[in-house]
Formats: C-alpha cells, structure tokens, sequence
C-alpha cells in the first residue's frame, strides 16, 4: 500500500490558515518555560544545597556518590515512566530487583559460574518476570495495579526462597566493576581524567548540533522556534552544567561504568520513545486507548512488550545494585518502586497516561538522589527526609498541574 | 427599549497562540430563545464558558451585565447561584449513577444531620422528570438512557438550580430528527415558563424553526443580530453571514460513474459482545468503485455495529459472513489487517474513539499510517512532518501549528483531522461514521466535496448518517437498516425521506 497525502478541493482557492507571529512565539515560550521547569527546578536544588552545605555536595567525590549510588534508581524509571506513559503502573519492580540479583548472586556465588553467567541469568529472569506480568494484563485484562501488587508479594517471597533468608556474598571482583568500576586515564591527565572531559565534550556537541538541526527542520515546516539568543543560551547553559559535571568527575575517579551505561539506555530510550513505531504506539494507547485501537495499534502486543521491557530494567537494576552492595540479600530494592514511580511523575509523567519523557523522568530522578544525598550530608534524620521528600512529590505534581491549568486557561 | 436580562459587551479572550474572541457584543432579552451561530472554532462555545465563569473574570476582556448587574463570576458555582445555567457540547453526567443522583450533583437535597433526604430526591426528581417529558424512574443509570434521554436529564438538572438563562451548546447535535424535536419543543415550553434560552447549533433550520433572534460570530468577533420574525430572514441569510457571502447548493454536484464492486458483504451476523442478542442480522450489501452509498438507521438500528465488525471485527462475537474486495474473499481479524485490506472507518464519536486529545495535529494525523511512514520501526519525521503540514493546508484546519495539541482545537477542526488520518492510510474504501456531526455548514460542503473527489479517484465511500437529507444529498445508493437487518435499497434519485422512514421503523419481518 502506498502513502498518499489527501488533496482538497479548497487548496487551490482558499488561503492557508491565518498565522500569528507574535501568538506563535509566545507559544513556543510558554512551552518552554513550561517543560524546562524542572530542569530549572533541578539546578535550583543543587544549588540550595551547595549553600546550605558550604560546597560539600558539590565536592568531587560526592558527585559521584551520588552517580553511583542512584543509578539503578534511574534505570528504573526509565522503565517505569513508559509503563505509565501507555496508562499502568509497576510497583513490583523493587522485588524484582531483590530476585534478579538474588539469581545472580547463587550463579556466581553458590554454583562458581563465570560473572557474566550471572549476569546473563538474571537479564532472562528478568525478562521472565516482565512477560508474565504483560501476559496478565495485556492477555487476561487484569489491571497493573493489581498484577504487579500480586507480583510484588510474589517476587519478594521468591527472593526470600531461594536465598532461604539469608545474603549471599561476596562477589567475585569482576562483578563489581559494573557498579563501582571507572575508566581512568586513558588519555592521561594532571589531577583530572582527560579521557572523562572528552567523552563529555563530544557529547556536548553532539547536543548542540542535534538540537540545531531539530531546530531547523522545525523552521523548514513553519514551526514555531524560540529565538536564536534564547536557543543559543539554552544550549551554552546546558554545556557549562555539563562540562562541570564532568570536571567533578574528572578530578575525582573518572568515568563509571554504569554512568556509561545509562546513558546509553537513556539515548536509546528516548530514540524509541520518540521516533519509533513502538514507542509512538506507547504514547496513542496512554492518551486514548480506544481511539489507539480502532487505528490499528495492536493494544495487547504493545502492552506486553512493555512489561517485559520493564522487567528488563529491573533486572539491569538488579545486576547493579547486587554489584554495588556485593551480594545479595532478601531485603534489597524495598520501596524501591515508589522511587522510581515517584522520579516519573515528577519528571512530568501524567497519572492517566499518554504523557512524560524519559529525560524527565531522570531528571525527576536527580531530584530525589540531590535531595536524598544533601539531606545526609546535613545528617538529617531518615525519618525527616521521607517527609521532604514526600512534600517534594506532592508539590511537584501540584505545581504541574496548576502550571497546565494556567496555561489552558490564560 | 427592551427589557435585556444579559449583556455582554466586548468581550475579548486569548489561548496561548489564538485570539478565541477579538471583540463580541451580545445580548439577549428576557424569554427569547436566542441562537448562536458560527463556523467551526469562531468562538461560539467560548462565548459562553466566559459567560459561565468556566473562564473566570480577569482571564477575558469586557463587560458581562447580568439582570443590569455586572457580573464577576469565579466558577461556574457563581454563575449557577445567579441563575445562569450552561450544558456542555459534552454531556457531563456521571454513567453509573442514577437519574436523581444526577439531577442532584452538587446540589444535593439535604434533610436533618445535613444527610441527604432520599425521598425528597425522588420525590423531585421524579416531578422534573415529569417536566421535562422524560418517561424513566428516577432510579434508573444514567448509563443505560440513550444521549436523547440523557440531554433531557442535563435540562432536569438544570431545571432543578432555578434557571433563569438556559444555556445549550450543540444539544441536538447527536440526537436523531425525533429526539430533536422532542429537546426543542420543551426549549418552547420552558420559555412560555419565563425561562430565557440560549441555544448553539449548526442545525440551521432547527434554529429557523425555533429562535426569535440569532446572533452570528465570526472569527471571534460579532457580525450582526438576526430578527428571525423579519420577513427576509431564512437559512440561507444567515448562511451568508457565517460564511461572508452566499453558498449556491448545500451539497456539491457529482456524477456518478460506478464501476467494479469493490467492497461486498454477504449474509454479515454479529453478536452483540456482552447480551445474548444479534445486533447484525444477515445483512448484506455492496459497494462499487466511484460510488458513495449511504447507510440509513435509527440510533440502534446496528449501523455503527455493523460498520465495525467489518473493520477489522473491531466490534461484537461470533461474527459469521463473508467480505470481499475486489471479487476476493478477505477476513481482515484485526483492525491493522482491515488497513492493510484498504478499508478505513472514521468513527462517530471523535472524541472517545477517533482522536488522542492529548498528542498534537501532526501525531493524530498520522496516527493510522504511522507503519507505512516509517522504515526498520522508525518514523521518518521528515516526511510525517510534510503530510500532516499539507492536510493542514488542504483541508484547512484552523490551528496555530501543526503542533497543536488536538484537544483544543473547535470541534469541526477535530473531524478534519480524524479525516486527514484516514484519508492517509491510503484506503479503497472509507466508511464514515456521522461525517458532518456538530460541523458548520461551510465544512459540511468541504468535507461532501472531498468526499467527492475521494470516489472521483475511483475509491469509494460509505456513509452512516442520522441525517436524512445529508443521505440523500451526498449518495448514489441507500440502504436503510433496521434492527439489524437490511429493509430495502434505493437509488437515491429514488429515495425521498418519508420512503426511508417508512423502511427504517420496518419491524423485523418473520423469516420467510
Ligand atoms: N483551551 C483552549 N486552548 C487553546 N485554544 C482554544 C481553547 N479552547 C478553544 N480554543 C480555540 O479558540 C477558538 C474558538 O473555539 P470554540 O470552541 O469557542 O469554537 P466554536 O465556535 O464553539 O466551534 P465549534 O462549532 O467547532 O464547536 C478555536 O480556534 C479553538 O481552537
Ligand atoms: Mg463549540
């Protein structure tokens, strides 16, 4: 079948539809103000608690503490924010967590196989358990909620099963590479990783000129664009945080490895949650389903899929933290689930579905790793900072909404 | 100097990239019944969440003076207190709560504690019920009347908050020609009552047939007051004021030249999904290339049901029959397989099964074809970009981008992009599903116009309408549909409206 562009009889005699100028650019600042508030947000926070913490918190080593330490957090919302996107929700995933690294951990550990044995097994555990939470509610009709409260029992109980309530350590020193492992010196450097700048640096301009060329074609088809000045400070703004970032990184230990590999899983996401059948699907079913349905998007399949994505994750989540922690233990990735639900949501994901991005979502994420670690750093007790973090959550959503209301209803 | 009991004067309003309301100016006299008029998306609904305080005061321009007051209404509470009620272009009842429980939202009828008094409920509710000439038990869901029955309640409803200024937007655009005439005889009757009504419509000659004055917009600004008592005042007059000059013929001239059978359905049964009922009894019919065949029913009659279990079985069980295309037997399962096939349906209710309100133009334009736009998985943006710009421009949907988000587009701007989806996947045949639902009389004769051109192409085109003229104006061919089953069949040169009534209330014959 071919693609054929309608053709209207009123081409040819009517006008095109009227354009407003000035209407447009205020739109695109609205819009822009409107979906960088959380990044403002985001700096906003780093900022406060470099104050409050007279620098600590931006000293090298706990910039990458903080890396270290929530990365498994933002692979799960990863997974989480397009489970929420199509219109479910996934809140087994911190027992997901504990049994994939629990399988992991009695390959390598208990049965002396290779590292990556391990990983390999908890990857298909992972897989297993996602196609089984899709199986649920894609075939059977199930809720997620439901589903994946069951499975959080269920996974948890498993855990504590095999590991017949006791931890199992240590790894072997392979393994914890993935989550504590850095590449350094590569290319040399005084006190700082060069390799670490450069790989930044690249990344940078990859940046920038990717969001040039977007900007373009988006001026190729009369879309609306904010003004070069506008678009050339976001970008420099967004380079200088960038490259200080990495200069922390640099000075301190140089570049994770799970740093490495999330931002792979973030690109990779973000191409398919934006530029693929799949994920477009992803978005059609979350904002109406019935209408995804009658345009031939196959509801069941997409819905599994999902699920088994985002047992994937889980499993990658549990690779890492198992890594980090060095073993496995029945208790792992408690509440996990309402971290990552909570890094989603703040990040901008919408309750019904239809709505959020995976770059939100991690820089949703951040907000609650920045708050956690600079709560600490001020020796604030745990109880405390679950009630910040609490408020944080309310508020963020609050703020989201009231923000869409103000912008319908100017 | 007559007695005006709302005023609004210049009243002005922005959404971020449009001027919804440049400078309008109305007004309306205690106990008329006054219409609004205006192509799609000139601000008529607008109009009157301003004047409900769905908008509140200081997020528009002007002056609103109600009753010689001047009006600062927060919410539509405020409104409501001063007698102004508003039903919505969506009906906002709640499905599974009954009746009375509806007519009372947010106005419940309280006895001692503050508890809700159940009998006093029942007891009024069953009076209005009364009032407003609807036959049901006030306990019955709200779910289960159909959308006639279910405006009747908005008015019981409405009827319950002491209105002074009843405000209807689009009531009767889903109600068939009875139910219509039913919803207007009682604006008549409230109006004899003092009740001074509103009404927006695209029904031109309900509004001939029913309102003292009419008021048309255009462009978000006032273009004159119509007395419709004036001698000179008729349809096509206020025709020419929407659109800014006259319109020759409602529908646009074709001759028809069928060719081939493209489409055929033979001995098509289907279950209803949940009811241990057929909804679609051996219905059988066929369409040729370069032909437009209409579809006549009653609400119920297995129209919309019959249309979908041949797309893709997207509707009901058990579903037994043939479908060819071109002479070949196919069996699309899935609805992606039906676009496969050719076939295309755009559904009657836009909003719930046609659109994502949520994405933009551009997504929802190339919501159906998004498989063919794309290469290894991957959409390729560019050319999405171009298709969804020149639907734009070719069906001339008003927005400020094709980024726009859809949900807040007018509702006749809403059609032209589910059609632009369908028109995209390339189909042979397009079932439309109440093409023209809640559209103005201007894109009413585009969309015919592209209908035509579209089985000028040699594709051809079913139509499903509860409008009888719209049938007969557009078709070759009609069919009329009764409780499931095929009555008749008509050349439309040989149809008129009383001989498709006749077959279309035609009770099901014994099987002979
Ligand atoms: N919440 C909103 N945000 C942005 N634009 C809006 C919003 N509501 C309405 N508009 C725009 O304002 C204009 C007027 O819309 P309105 O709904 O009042 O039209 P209408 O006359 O009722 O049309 P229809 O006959 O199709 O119902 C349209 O261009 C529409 O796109
Ligand atoms: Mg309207």
């Amino acid at each position: 079948m071919t693609v054929t562009a309608p053709r209207g009889p009123m081409g040819a005699i009517a006008p095109p539809p009227e354009k407003n100028g000035l209407g447009e650019l205020r739109l695109a600042m609205t819009h822009n103000l409107r979906t960088s508030g959380i990044y403002v947000a985001l700096v906003a926070l780093v900022a406060l608690f470099a104050l409050i913490t007279g620098g600590a918190s931006l000293s090298a080593g706990n910039v990458t503490n903080i890396v270290l330490q929530y990365s498994y957090i933002l692979v799960l919302a990863i997974g989480m924010v397009i489970v929420i996107i199509a219109g479910h929700i996934d809140l087994s995933v911190g027992s997901v967590v504990a049994l994939t690294g629990a399988i992991s951990a009695i390959t390598v550990i208990k049965y002396d196989m290779p590292w990556w044995v391990g990983v390999l097994a908890a990857l298909a555990t992972g897989l297993l358990i996602g196609a089984w939470h899709g199986f649920w509610v894609a075939y059977v009709g199930i809720p997620a909620f439901i589903v994946t409260l069951a499975g959080m029992l269920l996974f948890r109980g498993l855990t504590l099963f095999v590991l017949d309530n006791v931890s199992l350590s240590p790894f072997p020193d392979e393994y914890g590479v993935i989550a504590s492992g850095f590449i350094n010196g590569w290319l040399g450097g005084y006190g700082y990783d060069v390799f670490t700048l450069v790989v930044f640096a690249l990344g940078v301009v990859g940046f920038a000129v990717s969001q040039y060329r977007s900007r373009k074609a988006r001026m190729g088809y009369h879309q609306p664009v904010p003004p070069l000045s506008l678009f050339a400070l976001k970008i420099l703004a967004v380079g200088v945080l960038v490259m200080a970032f990495a200069w922390k990184l640099a000075s301190a230990r140089g570049l994770p490895v799970v740093l490495i590999m999330l931002a792979v899983l973030i690109m990779a996401y973000t191409v398919m949650m934006q530029h693929t059948v799949f994920g477009r699907q992803i978005y059609a079913i979350g904002g109406n389903l019935a209408a995804a349905s009658l345009s031939g998007v196959k509801v069941r399949a997409v819905n599994f899929w999902i699920f088994v994505n985002m047992g994937l994750l889980s499993a990658v989540a549990g690779i890492v933290f198992s890594s980090r922690t060095n073993g496995a233990q029945p208790g792992a990735g408690n509440m996990f689930e309402l971290d990552a639900i909570a890094a989603a949501f703040i990040g901008g994901a919408a309750v019904t579905g239809g709505v959020g991005k995976v770059v939100g979502a991690m820089a949703g994420g951040l907000i609650m790793a920045v708050m956690s670690n600079g709560m600490q750093l001020m020796g604030i007790d745990q109880s405390l900072q679950s009630v910040v973090k609490g408020l944080v959550l309310l508020l963020a959503v609050a703020f989201d909404i009231w923000n869409k209301r103000r912008a319908g209803a100017h | 100097m007559p007695d005006y009991i709302l005023e609004m004067r210049s009243i002005t309003k922005s959404f971020p990239g449009v001027k919804a309301l440049a400078d309008v100016t109305f007004s309306a006299q205690r106990g008329e019944v006054h219409a609004i008029c205006g192509e799609n998306g000139a601000g008529k609904s607008t109009l009157m969440k301003v004047l409900s305080g769905v908008y509140p005061h200081g997020s528009y321009g002007g002056e609103i003076l109600f009753e010689g007051e001047p009006c600062e209404f927060s919410g539509i509470r405020d409104s409501e207190r001063a007698g102004i009620v508003i039903i919505h272009q969506e009906l906002a009842l709640v499905p599974h709560l009954s009746i009375a429980e509806n007519i009372f939202l947010g106005n419940e009828r309280r006895g001692r504690g503050g508890l809700i008094d159940w009998h006093k409920t029942q007891a009024e509710a069953a009076e209005l019920l009364k009032a407003v000439g609807l036959n049901e038990e006030p306990t019955t869901q709200v779910g289960q009347l159909g959308v006639g029955k279910q405006q009747l309640v908005e008015i019981a409803k409405a009827l319950a908050k002491d209105v002074k200024l009843l405000i209807l937007d689009e009531p009767t655009a889903a109600l068939n020609d009875n139910d219509s005439a039913h919803l207007l005889d009682l604006v008549r009757q409230l109006q004899a009552r003092g009740i001074t009504s509103i009404i927006i419509s695209h029904k031109l000659n309900e509004i001939e047939a029913t309102a003292n004055r009419t008021t048309v917009i255009r462009d978000g600004q006032t273009v004159e007051t119509l007395d419709m008592e004036a001698p000179d005042v008729n349809v096509d007059r206020i025709v020419r004021s929407m659109v800014g000059r006259d319109l020759e013929s409602f529908y646009p001239e074709r001759t028809p030249t069928p060719g081939k059978v493209v489409l055929e359905v033979r001995d098509w049964t289907v279950r209803h999904p949940q009811q241990d009922r057929l909804v679609v009894d051996g219905a059988s019919f066929e369409v040729r290339a370069g032909e437009v065949v209409g579809i006549a029913g009653l609400m119920g009659a297995g129209r919309t049901e019959l249309a979908m279990s041949v797309f893709g079985r997207s509707y009901g069980r058990f579903i037994s029959g043939q479908t060819l295309m071109h002479g070949k037997p196919v069996a699309p399962r899935t609805v992606a397989e039906a676009i496969g096939r050719g076939l295309a349906y755009v559904t009657e209710d836009r909003k719930q099964l046609g659109l994502n309100l949520l994405d933009t133009i551009t997504r929802n334009i190339s919501g159906a074809a998004l498989p063919n736009l794309a290469k290894w998985g991957f959409v390729d943006a560019n050319l999405e970009a171009k298709l969804a710009r020149h639907s734009m421009d070719s069906m001339r949907i008003k927005a400020p981008s094709v980024q726009s988000v859809v949900g807040k587009l007018s509702g006749g701007n809403q059609q032209k992009v589910v059609l632009s989806k369908w028109l995209l996947t390339g189909p042979d045949v397009l079932i439309i599903d109440e093409p023209t639902r809640g559209i103005d009389v201007g894109a009413k004769f585009e969309i015919y116009t592209l209908i035509n051109e579209f089985v000028e192409s040699g594709k051809a085109v079913v139509v499903i309408s509860s409008d009888l003229l719209e049938l007969l104006g557009t078709c070759d061919r009609i069919y009329a549909l009764s409780g499931g089953r095929i009555t008749g069949e008509f050349p439309a040169s040989e149809a008129n409206e009383e001989k498709l009534m006749t077959l279309m209330t035609k009770e099901k014959e014994a099987i002979g």
